[in-house]
């Protein structure tokens, strides 16, 4: 009821954009291998919903697997780097020169060596979320406030504890806005593995449908991904906020 | 917990190739509290973190002694300005810190945390997180975190300057009686709170600075308020700190 009632401005927008855009195909009559009309697509969509559950299948696997091994590596890179001080030194400018790496570029190679399956895709969804979040965590693991610091040395605190007990939920809020970025990042990701080599996913069909001027398909699947995306970055933004239930946004609501 | 006096002597802080201060020394008895008053950017604060060995980035340097000859680290408090609880941690898991951050905290230390939280008068917040608490509650949790660790020597740096008046006071006597036989440094920009709380008070002026001493009410701690001793020390004391030549690190002296 009360979700309704906080989603309905966002439906209105989403519906009349829809709603133009079905007066747009209709009034300018522009052919539907060019744009096709809101309802076209979603007539692709029930047609096709068969092969389109497939794909999406495929794609949802590299991109969650992608997302969950971006993450605890970025993360456990992130501690390390707080943990031990000699690594930084190593560590951080290969980090910094992977980055300058455009993956686009990468994509073929990572074709060639780990052939034109999901892992391919799971490694590109991966290294596109995985320095980001390492340096997100890491900028939040370097900025916890002087004050918990001295008092965890005059607590007689070891670096262990101090890292986990007060410097990693320090970083929390830094770290959430990290896994809602990489949320949204990995299907990026995903989806270009798809498009440089493969048979199956959601960005092959795309590709596929594109040759075969099937652009009502594109549209249902492109809108597949859109959902998908949203639903995963809502999902991501629940389980941090689960993580952090002190959280001021959270304290008014439940006290 | 057996009390313990200190004393530090050479104690030298440099702020950008100046000293602050140079070949300072001070001793602490064993069970007194001293109020350390000083305008901003004397360095008294410097000093504070200088004993308690937390990191200044200016170049300094400090000698320690204990009245037991052995060293203080690990055997003193460190209360600041602001209480500084962690929002993740319940109030009763704040208490226990410092166990959490040693090791696990037992049953019995757990226990014995919320006869803290008892004697604080927060018991039935135990279970809250900090955000839901008030300044005052929020710094009478610190309060009891400071308890919890039984130190002999306790620093606060401008413990109650965060709380309203009102608030303070009544801070005031509950750190009094709380912390009671334990040796206390307290840094503070308050006159009255120096004078209702102290058996000593030291005064860091001049540059490059130096200690001296102003004599205190009589009575007991926490003196009274209207106390006539106390009123009319205030203004003196205000006076003394009004006239100590400002130690700004701006230039002009």
């Amino acid at each position: 009821m009360s979700v309704l009632k906080r989603l309905w401005p966002a439906l209105l927008g989403i519906l009349s954009i829809l709603g133009l855009w079905q007066v747009l195909v209709v009034v300018t009559g522009v052919p539907g291998y060019v744009l096709p009309s809101p309802l076209s697509v979603m007539q692709a969509f029930a047609s096709h919903q068969q092969l389109l559950w497939h794909h999406a299948g495929i794609t949802v696997i590299e991109i969650v697997a992608g997302l969950l091994i971006g993450c605890i590596s970025g993360l456990g890179t992130a501690l390390a780097l707080a943990r031990f001080h000699g690594l930084r030194r190593t560590l951080l400018p290969i980090l910094l020169i992977s980055q300058a790496v455009p993956l686009f570029a990468l994509a073929p190679i990572l074709m060639l060596w780990l052939g034109y399956g999901m892992t391919a895709k799971i490694v590109m969804a991966t290294l596109i979320i995985y320095f980001p979040v390492a340096s997100t965590c890491y900028d939040g693991l370097r900025q916890t406030p002087q004050g918990w610091l001295d008092l965890a040395q005059t607590l007689g605190a070891d670096r262990r504890r101090r890292l986990l007990r007060i410097q990693l939920p320090a970083a929390l809020p830094a770290l959430a806005s990290g896994m809602r970025m990489a949320a949204s990042a990995a299907p990026i990701g995903a989806v270009i593995g798809e498009w440089v080599g493969s048979s199956q996913g959601l960005g092959y069909l795309m590709l596929d449908a594109n040759a075969r001027m099937q652009v009502d398909l594109m549209f249902a699947a492109l809108l597949i991904l859109v959902t998908f995306g949203v639903a995963l970055y809502f999902t991501t933004d629940a389980v941090m906020r689960r993580l952090m239930p002190w959280h001021e946004d959270r304290i008014g609501a439940t006290s | 917990m057996t009390s313990l006096g200190f004393s530090l002597s050479h104690a030298r802080l440099a702020f950008s190739g100046q000293w602050l201060f140079d070949g300072l020394s001070a001793t602490f008895a064993a069970g007194s509290w001293t109020g350390l008053l000083g305008r901003s950017g004397s360095g008294k604060s410097s000093l504070l973190r200088m004993i308690a060995d937390l990191p200044i980035p200016d170049t300094h340097a400090l000698t320690l002694t204990t009245s037991d000859q052995r060293p203080l680290a690990g055997r003193l408090a460190w209360m600041a300005q602001q209480d500084q609880l962690l929002p993740w941690r319940k109030v009763i898991d704040n208490v226990l810190l410092g166990p959490a951050l040693r090791g696990r905290p037992t049953a019995a230390q757990r226990q014995r945390a919320m006869t803290l939280l008892d004697e604080v008068g927060l018991s039935d917040k135990a279970e809250q997180w900090p955000k839901t608490l008030s300044g005052g509650q929020r710094q009478r949790v610190a309060l009891a975190r400071t308890l919890f660790e039984d130190a002999p020597v306790v620093l606060m740096d401008e413990p109650f300057s965060a709380v309203d008046a009102i608030t303070r006071l009544e801070l005031h006597e509950l750190a009094a009686r709380l912390l009671a036989g334990r040796t206390v440094l307290l840094v503070t920009h308050d006159p009255l709170e120096a004078l209702r709380l102290s058996d000593r008070i030291l005064i860091l002026s001049d540059q490059p600075a130096s200690l001296s001493d102003f004599e205190v009410p009589g009575g007991q701690r926490p003196r009274a308020l209207d106390a006539p001793d106390v009123q009319r020390m205030q203004s003196q004391l205000v006076a003394r700190l009004h006239s100590a030549p400002h130690t700004n690190n701006e230039g002009s002296t």
